[in-house]
């Protein structure tokens, strides 16, 4: 990074002023006030049954983690799959974009009641085809919108080169859709990870941070809620920090502007 | 066209029905088929049918109005929610706006609280009902819930509508000084028209969100009342009558669209006079 | 009789003391009875929008003094002594063109019926009373420009401060601009000080020509016109007409411009690209 120190300060001082500030604030608000810890434990406890549990916090993270991953794997091919089918048919395409907006507004994570009923009780397969779906309609949204929004000045040049359909969509279309993927990825990784979270609030195993938080709290033990609650963002930090290194890494030129707001 | 839509989807629904294996199946070892017995997929047309049907046998109103008297309740909350998460969201913005040192503070947090799972936190206040009390003040269930739907519309809020305040064109702020306006006046008479197209997408998210936290509330504890108790009550008796669960997930979508339609159409009123040029 | 505005011996340094430091003006010395119409004129980087800032007390000088109407130009700028108008007309897109021309009346808080008045008032002298109701995108280039000088005199300042206001618009409309610009400012009687960068556009207008040179802005000449009233073609096409052009153009190529090459906007100072206009 080619920034001065100054800038640089100035940059990364308010945050950390501001994020000390917070814990210190918060932490003599719990000893002042008094909180009841059922309320609001102290930063200082919290942090003390992160590190006495770390052991069990990363087990329950594997499990969410990995339920996240899959269906994150799982809904992006199936998503690029089916945009390019919606591509190339532009039926298809009218039809189903309508249809994935108005999921965006829906609370489709519902559906899991409905997914465990159809799976054994003991499976992790129906959080991870929630995640699946949820994450596939972001991709296919967003390189849909990628593979058909180029520009017209290079589809009239490849037209004067008599280029076929198929060499188009090769040297065009798909380029054009790469930051568009990524982009949906940076959207799709944390909405993977709530999925999965939210999931295993309908039952089924027990394994996951978010039952780890719910049995937690049915022992009063709020403070290990809220270290499994930290758990879960680092987590989530995760995984759009490697959603959005990817997107550095693919993308060398620097990222084009691609940005949406989830669909 | 939207209907055809999800004609296509009863169709492909039907189809695998048809097709699919009655226990479940394995692909390469792995157990993702679904099973396709009448218990674990109902037919399109028993799903629709089932609203006509009461709750529980005996009783005399369908489950229509069950099902919508709690997705009323649902959409109550939600709209509290939505309404706290976003007067925040705005004064925040506002203030960060204003002074750029708190915006360098907070900024990156509210960016950076949207890529993580906030809604874990759900159980925790969740558990604050009734036994949380402030002075006098003893904290209703329900309050969990639209307090937690507030807390996950108040971060898109505020990150969009900071963006809008700030998108004002270096050349209409010269203006503005050049008529020496205040500061308020330059919010009111600049700032904010020009936030709109800004404001509408991050509101949009702001109401997803917020019925996405009551649902998630809901669930967590089964509030009573709420559209999400129905869907795990009904969920439940999926042996017995495995269509019932649809209708309160039908609901639940209802409630959704009901919101995302709220906000479009204030972005109908609100972008009535501009140049449609807004990248959607 | 006070002079419109008078400068003396400011200097404009940006980035004072660090190692970019620009000094955009240096020793810079004018004095604009009323009545007249200046045109500042040079190179991209000399520092002429620099100047016209100066004076609308939009950047303050680093040393020196600039008065606006015998005032120091703060106070001319609180007490809205001139109207100013940019390179991009700057209309507010949610505002019909009437409330676009009634904004600096609604910023001092005129009532309503006097804005809309003067506002009518405004949009006659510039020959767009039938628009009044119309949205800015509505509107051509030209006439868009046209609103924001009905903006910028709707207060009635004797000062009208103008940076390139032409210079979006094609030739034959910049022509047209011209002529009606002339009639505008002598039916207000308003003394106008106007950057530029077309030589033909500052001997039509002017009844002088203040020529700067850049690295540092100094002012390296000032040049009488007197073409008598300007009657369009006539004017443009009379032999001392060419002959002022012809004086200016020398005196600008006595401007060393061996480095222009290199100029680059320093942080803080204003760039030459019309504001508003981004790198897509």
């Amino acid at each position: 990074m080619n920034r001065s120190p100054r800038a640089l300060a100035l940059l990364v001082l308010p945050p950390v002023v501001f994020g000390i500030g917070f814990l210190a604030l918060w932490e003599a608000a719990v000893n002042v006030f008094d909180f009841q810890p059922y309320f609001l434990p102290a930063p200082s406890s919290i942090w003390q049954q992160f590190l006495q549990n770390t052991a069990l916090i990363w087990d329950a993270s594997k499990v969410s983690g990995t339920n996240a991953l899959v269906g994150l794997l799982a809904g992006t091919v199936l998503g690029i799959a089916l945009s390019f089918v919606l591509g190339r048919f532009r039926v298809l395409n009218e039809l189903v974009t309508p249809l994935a907006i108005a999921l965006n507004a829906v609370p489709i994570f519902v559906l899991v009641a409905v997914f465990n009923n159809m799976f054994s009780i003991t499976s992790e397969v129906p959080r991870r085809l929630m995640v699946t779906l949820v994450v596939d309609f972001i991709v296919l949204v967003n390189v849909t919108r990628g593979l058909r929004e180029v520009g017209a000045i290079q589809l009239e040049l490849m037209r004067s080169y008599a280029a076929s359909e198929v060499a188009i969509l090769r040297k065009v279309r798909v380029p054009n859709a790469a930051p568009y993927l990524f982009t949906a990825l940076k959207i799709a990784a944390p909405a993977a990870v709530i999925t999965a979270f939210v999931s295993e609030y309908f039952g089924g195993s027990q394994n996951g941070l978010g039952s780890r938080i719910v049995s937690s709290i049915a022992i009063s033990k709020n403070a290990a809620a809220w270290a499994y609650v930290l758990g879960a963002c680092l987590v989530g930090l995760a995984f759009y920090v490697t959603a959005v290194s990817l997107e550095r890494v693919a993308t060398p030129g620097g990222v084009g502007r691609t940005d949406r707001d989830g669909a | 066209m939207f209907g055809l839509a999800l004609l296509l989807v009863a169709v492909l629904w039907e189809l695998y029905k048809w097709v699919g294996p009655e226990d479940g199946g394995t692909v390469f070892g792995w157990a993702i088929l679904p099973r396709t017995s009448d218990y674990a997929m109902p037919h399109v047309w028993d799903m629709l049918a089932r609203y006509a049907q009461p709750e529980r046998r005996g009783f005399p109103t369908p489950i229509v109005s069950t099902v919508a008297s709690g997705a009323w309740f649902s959409l109550r909350l939600a709209l509290a929610g939505f309404a706290m998460g976003t007067l925040v969201g705005l004064g925040l913005a506002i203030v960060m706006a204003r002074f750029k040192v708190i915006e360098r503070g907070l900024l990156p947090y509210l960016v950076v609280s949207q890529t993580v799972p906030l809604i874990a936190l759900a159980p925790l206040v969740v558990s604050w009902g009734g036994r949380l009390h402030l002075g006098a003040f003893e904290w209703p269930r329900w309050l969990s819930a639209a307090v937690l739907g507030a807390f996950l519309a108040f971060f898109p809020v505020a990150v969009g509508t900071l963006k809008g305040l700030t998108s004002a064109p270096p050349a209409a702020l010269e203006l503005m000084d050049s008529f020496a306006a205040s500061w308020r006046q330059t919010l009111f008479k600049l700032r904010f028209p020009a936030a709109v197209p800004y404001l509408v997408p991050a509101l949009r998210l702001g109401a997803t969100a917020s019925v996405v936290g009551v649902v998630v509330a809901e669930i967590s504890t089964g509030l009573a009342g709420g559209i999400g108790r129905l869907i795990i009550e009904y969920a439940r008796e999926a042996t017995a009558d495995p269509a019932k669960v649809y209708t309160a997930v039908f609901g639940a979508a209802a409630l959704g669209l009901l919101m995302a339609g709220m906000v479009a159409t204030a972005d109908l009123m609100l972008m009535r006079n501009r140049p449609r040029e807004v990248a959607e | 009789m006070t002079a419109a505005v008078e400068i003396h011996d400011v200097s404009k340094v940006f980035n004072a003391g660090r190692p970019n430091a620009v000094h955009a003006l240096v020793d810079m010395d004018l004095t604009i009875e009323p009545g007249e119409f200046v045109s500042l004129i040079g190179p991209s980087g000399c520092g002429k929008s620099t100047a016209l800032r100066l004076i609308a007390n939009l950047l303050e000088p680093t040393s020196g003094q600039v008065l606006v109407n015998g005032k120091p130009a703060r106070k001319a700028r609180l007490d809205q002594d001139y109207g100013m108008a940019f390179q991009q007309a700057g209309l507010f897109d949610w505002r019909n063109v009437a409330k676009n021309v009634e904004l600096p009346l609604e910023l001092k808080g005129w009532d309503k019926v006097k804005r809309r008045t003067r506002a009518l008032e405004m949009l006659d002298l510039v020959k767009l009373g039938d628009f009044a109701d119309h949205f800015p995108w509505q509107l051509s280039g030209g006439m868009q420009q046209r609103v924001a000088i009905g903006r910028a005199l709707a207060a009635h300042p004797p000062l009208l401060l103008m940076d390139e206001p032409f210079g979006a618009l094609d030739e034959m409309t910049r022509e047209h601009m011209q002529a009606e610009l002339l009639r505008i400012c002598g039916e207000t009687s308003t003394t106008v000080v106007f950057v530029t960068h077309s030589i033909p556009e500052a001997v039509y207008l002017s009844t002088r020509v203040v020529v700067i040179s850049p690295r540092p802005g100094r002012i390296t000449d000032v040049i009488e016109v007197d073409l008598g009233p300007r009657r369009g073609l006539e004017t443009r096409e009379a032999v001392a007409f060419f002959k002022k052009i012809t004086e200016v153009r020398e005196a600008l190529r006595g401007i060393d411009t061996s480095d222009l090459a290199a100029i680059e906007t320093a942080d803080g100072a204003p760039s030459n690209l019309p504001a508003g206009v981004e790198d897509r």
